[in-house]
């Protein structure tokens, strides 16, 4: 019975990591219709960033606050930069431009700081509660509570911010048909910028959370953002919702299976949910808009 | 018609290219066997992105099939060489018309997605079976020249004739589907797909026979990989590998066999030249990173300046200078341009790729 | 590779008896005196070049980017200070992102195309055995292998290959044997990597630890794409076994998991880790901003994690340690001088050890000789097992404890076999001090 609790409190807490980085992925996929292969090396560039700073003043949360701010401005300077050149032109070359992307960034944290493993601070402590001698694990320490509220308060500003908001709408007209949006008098390209740094945003904020754990080195988030893709795949990529439901089960199914079955299945375990999901549901579980019909 | 042609072009292709074999040293012998085992598996999959629609980011999971198939079938049933790469071909076609099952309702990013995640997960099963597959070791075997080139012949010489001969048949046999009523069909669903579906056309098993075709290419390029290093572990299969073929299709120009040799030769020969590039200035693992950095830069740059890729870039080069190239041998030229690449209008209508 | 010429009589007689007269005037052996020639592929009158594969990037590369620079930082000192008979050392290494299909390209390269004269500590299991059988098919020497996997043993399959390091085996006996006499009765789990290198170590183990102390045993993947949840999980089921002394063949990321879980479940067994996990540079390194945390450093907590080590300790301040902490910080200095730093020296060492052995004018075959004869022993703390029927290296290692970041020798070196039936003995003959001139 422990170790149920332990497994699930661990699933969620790691789970609610792979939700934050498909919340960034249904962020850029809602505003701009493009999948951002370097999110996830974007963040532990961010994470780099937020590194040098806290050990040259030892002060977390200053680190903290320029890795989000560094997110913004990043993921703002990225569309513009490279990703804007790439309107127009056949929809495969932006997949090749972010992937392109996804190498220069390792390559380029490489070469800055070199590839050893970094220790990571976390803000609270990683110790796990009790209930009297019953353990609740370490999904359940003070580290794993932030982790969580603050990925649910991110995807909660998120869902306020396209439904509530005219910024929010106009994102999503300009993601669905910009010439239309424009005529509507929408500034499609500040609004794609826009939609970006906030995906930076709340990239950085993923990498904050998770690099504790991975130890901070230039690949440190690959496999953590093909997890938060599937997640974000699961959930149905136009749905902020979505992401984090599908990153709640991916987290909690991996655990389960490793603990219960086997270290070497877990991949494997999330492939097949994720088949399962898209053979019911093609366009995730919380798909929303209806395919085009004719 | 055609058939003829691309077979005569074959045989010329192959004459070429075995003379050349028999110019190189052992080193780029061995270099040659790997482009052209790279180029089969680029070719499958420009197939399958450029000509059928569907985006896959995890084919060095098919590449895996193949090549565990091959190994094994060398350690257990000792079958002759060109019988194994056919097995492992069927193998991995027959894992890819799995896949192309489970995903032939998705589209765009969630099909990526899937194939994301089946080059992440399948290596795995190298692990968990590792009385069978030899767990992160791999498994080792040995290849021999045939009694009939006599004892002293290279091996390097006769591995780059088998990856060599077996491209030349890969091409041969794409190049007539692709011009058959299956590539017509495919053209169609890409372009539109409701229209190809009110046409009549059967999405569903065009979509699945597109990945059962690149799936089996792939499985063969990894059974020449196998058979040129001799060995297969998980670790070669990464998921760096099937990025990189994505990368290899799109820059050499989508949809087209000859893009595909392009990307091939890109994808073997860049990086370690890029390498050599940084050594010279120093062997820290800081300077170890800068190929990395550098393959990145020219992928963006490539896609922001070439859209079209590399064999776009090539034909905008050849258009204007074609006609002017008169006689025969010019309208062989343009000819023979023609017959191997696609229609150039044919990348420009992605709507669906994520 | 050499071509011999076929000598006519006259020539033949000529260099019997200049060779007579070189004998006669006292130069010592015909092969060491006489001009340096170009007696090789890779050796030419003024240089030697080598080649090796290493993970310079990717998940391997933390720690283990440091050892071949390292090792071409001891060899640079020795051209600085004459060379191996004149001749100074060019030491070539690729990385192959401890990939084997990257490692079977770049020692091709290495081989056919910049003819190196050896390949020198190939490092990685996986990736070496990608590429040992064309190494020994064009006969190039493959020294030291920079792994511990027992399959380097192999001197009729592979003759021209040869071990280094103590392998997994012997390690886990020495280990094991501690364990056995200094926790009986207690209850043991293992947490190992679920390769060769983990599965090598529980075997000698085994060999050692009565099965009724075992109550679990906890493989990990390596490459699981969610590290840190995999060690979560099977921490808590160790932590569930009630193990009262958990054994660890894991590599130092791991072994840091390892050791966040517990602090996070309040778990803490005695730790017992392999060498291989357990330099308290990189491992303390690894830790640091969780330690920052409690207001201490990383070392706190690896403190009193026993391990084993065959070479020096570096907090011993011993003759090999000078040496080497002194060629560190003129030809390394950015680099910390932690274990990975250590290994790649001491590996060099012992290379070149084998390289004056093989002559002034070696050939290959000659190179392979030098070490089939035995190599005397030098910086390891026990003896080489080298001969012509054991290609195996280090023979033995000391227990040691980690106490306040550095290695403190717990009790003597000991040595054994790889069988499950030979003794863990102490070994009686006493390591060298360092040459003087820190050249063999």
């Amino acid at each position: 019975m422990q170790e149920f609790v332990e497994f699930t409190l661990g699933g969620v807490s790691d789970g609610v990591i792979y939700a934050a980085i498909g919340l960034s992925l249904v962020l850029i996929w809602r505003a701009t219709r493009v999948l951002n292969y370097a999110q996830g090396a974007m963040a532990m560039f961010t994470s780099y960033i937020a590194l040098i700073v806290i050990n040259a003043t030892g002060n977390y949360w200053l680190g903290f606050v320029v890795a989000l701010a560094a997110g913004l401005v990043i993921g703002g300077a990225v569309e513009r930069v490279v990703i804007r050149p790439t309107a127009g032109k056949p929809h495969l070359n932006t997949v090749i431009v972010t992937i392109g992307l996804l190498i220069l960034v390792e390559g380029v944290a490489g070469m800055i700081y070199g590839s050893k493993n970094r220790s990571f601070p976390t803000p609270y402590s990683i110790v796990g509660a009790k209930i009297g001698s019953f353990d609740l694990g370490q999904g359940s320490s003070p580290s794993a509570v932030f982790t969580a509220v603050a990925v649910l308060a991110a995807a909660g500003l998120l869902a306020v911010l396209f439904r509530y908001t005219s910024v929010g709408l106009r994102m999503r007209a300009s993601a669905f048909s910009g010439t239309v949006a424009q005529l509507m008098g929408v500034r499609v390209g500040r609004i794609t910028t826009f939609g970006w740094a906030l995906a930076g945003f709340i990239g950085a904020l993923a990498g904050m959370l998770v690099t504790p754990q991975t130890f901070l080195y230039p690949n440190s988030m690959d496999s953590i953002f093909v997890l938060g893709f599937t997640a974000a795949v699961i959930g149905g990529l136009d749905s902020p919702v979505g992401a984090i439901v599908g990153g709640l089960i991916l987290g909690v199914l991996l655990n389960y299976v490793t603990g219960y079955v086997g270290s070497n299945l877990p991949e494997l375990a999330g492939l097949a949910l994720l088949i399962l999901v898209l053979m019911f549901r093609p366009s995730g579980l919380f798909a929303s808009t209806a395919t085009r019909q004719v | 018609m055609t058939l003829a042609r691309h077979v005569g072009l074959a045989i010329v292709g192959c004459v070429v290219l075995l003379v050349l074999s028999s110019k190189l040293d052992a080193y780029r012998q061995y270099q040659m066997a790997q482009v052209a085992a790279t180029v089969v598996a680029v070719a499958g999959l420009t197939v399958l992105i450029g000509i059928s629609g569907q985006l896959s980011i995890g084919h060095g999971a098919f590449m895996f099939v193949g090549g565990y198939a091959t190994a094994l079938l060398v350690i257990h049933l000792n079958w002759p060489l060109p019988v194994v790469i056919v097995a492992s071909a069927v193998v991995a076609g027959l894992a890819g018309g799995i896949m192309g099952v489970a995903a032939a309702r998705l589209r765009g990013p969630y099909l990526a997605g899937a194939t994301l995640m089946l080059a992440v997960a399948l290596p795995a099963v190298a692990y968990q079976w590792q009385g069978v597959f030899g767990g992160d070791q791999g498994l080792d075997f040995t290849v021999t020249t045939p009694g009939f080139l006599g004892a002293s012949f290279q091996l390097t010489e006769w591995q780059a004739w088998v990856c060599c001969v077996a491209l030349v048949i890969v091409f041969v046999l794409l190049a007539n589907l692709l011009r058959s009523r299956v590539g017509r069909s495919w053209r169609a669903l890409r372009d539109n797909e409701t229209a190809a579906a009110l046409a009549g056309l059967n999405v569903a098993r065009l979509r699945v026979l597109a990945f059962v075709v690149s799936a089996a290419c792939a499985g063969v390029a990894g059974s020449l990989l196998a058979m040129t290093m001799l060995n297969v572990t998980p670790g070669a299969f990464t998921l760096a590998l099937s990025i990189q073929l994505l990368t290899a299709v799109v820059l050499g120009g989508l949809g087209s066999l000859v893009g595909a040799v392009w990307g091939g030769i890109i994808l073997v020969l860049v990086p370690p030249f890029l390498t050599d590039f940084a050594a010279s200035h120093g062997f820290s693992s800081a300077s170890a990173s800068v190929p990395i950095a550098g393959y990145g830069l020219v992928l963006i740059l490539v896609m922001l300046l070439f859209p079209a890729g590399i064999q776009g870039g090539v034909r905008r080069l050849l258009g204007p200078v074609a006609p002017a190239a008169a006689g025969p041998v010019g309208a062989i030229g343009r000819r023979l341009a023609r017959r191997l690449e696609e229609s150039p209008g044919a990348e420009t209508r992605q709507e669906r790729s994520g | 590779m050499a071509r011999y010429r076929k000598l006519g009589l006259a020539p033949v007689t000529a260099l019997a008896a200049l060779s007579l007269v070189l004998a006669a005037c006292g130069g010592g052996t015909p092969s060491s005196s006489g001009k340096l020639q170009a007696s090789a592929p890779g050796i030419t009158a003024s240089t030697i070049t080598i080649g090796s594969h290493q993970p310079l990037t990717g998940i391997a590369a933390p720690g283990y980017d440091e050892i071949a620079p390292a090792s071409n930082a001891y060899f640079q000192y020795v051209n600085a200070h004459g060379g191996v008979y004149g001749r100074k050392i060019i030491y070539k290494y690729l990385n192959d992102q401890y990939n084997s299909s990257i490692t079977t390209t770049v020692v091709r390269q290495l081989i056919l195309q910049d003819h190196v004269f050896a390949i020198f500590n190939g490092l990685g299991t996986p990736t070496h055995l990608a590429v040992a059988p064309f190494i020994n098919a064009e006969k190039v020497p493959d020294l030291f292998v920079a792994s511990g996997c027992a399959c380097w043993n192999a001197p009729s399959t592979w003759p021209e290959t040869f071990g280094w390091q103590i392998n997994y085996i012997r390690e886990g006996k020495i280990l094991g044997s501690y364990v056995a006499a200094h926790f009986k009765g207690k209850k043991i789990a293992y947490f190992y990597q679920d390769d060769e290198f983990g599965q090598d170590g529980i075997k000698g183990l085994g060999y050692e630890i009565p099965a009724s102390q075992v109550v679990a045993k906890e493989p990990y993947n390596v490459a699981a794409a969610n590290p840190a949840a995999e060690v979560g999980t099977l921490t808590a089921a160790l932590k569930a076994s009630k193990a009262q002394v958990v054994i660890a063949f894991a590599v130092p990321a791991f072994m840091a998991l390892l050791r966040l879980s517990e602090l996070s479940l309040g778990y803490s067994p005695q730790l017992v880790s392999s060498d291989v996990g357990s330099d308290p540079i990189t491992l303390s390194g690894l830790l640091d901003a969780y330690a920052k945390k409690t207001g201490s450093f990383g070392t706190s907590l690896i403190q009193g994690i026993i391990t084993d080590s065959y070479l020096p300790s570096l907090g011993s301040g011993d003759s090999w340690i000078k040496l080497f902490t002194t060629i560190h910080n003129q030809y390394i200095p950015k680099l910390p001088m932690d274990g990975n730093v250590l290994y790649g020296m001491a590996a060099a060492y012992t290379f070149v050890q084998a390289m004056l052995k093989a002559g002034r004018n070696p050939t290959r075959q000659d190179l392979v000789n030098a070490v089939n004869s035995g190599l005397p022993q030098g910086v390891s703390v026990a003896p080489y097992a080298y001969s012509a029927t054991d290609h195996d290296g280090i023979t033995g290692a000391y227990i040691a404890e980690i106490e306040k970041g550095v290695l403190v020798q717990l009790g003597p070196v000991q040595v054994t076999d790889n069988t499950p039936t030979g003794a863990v003995t102490i070994d009686s003959t006493p390591q060298p001090p360092a040459p003087s001139s820190g050249i063999p």
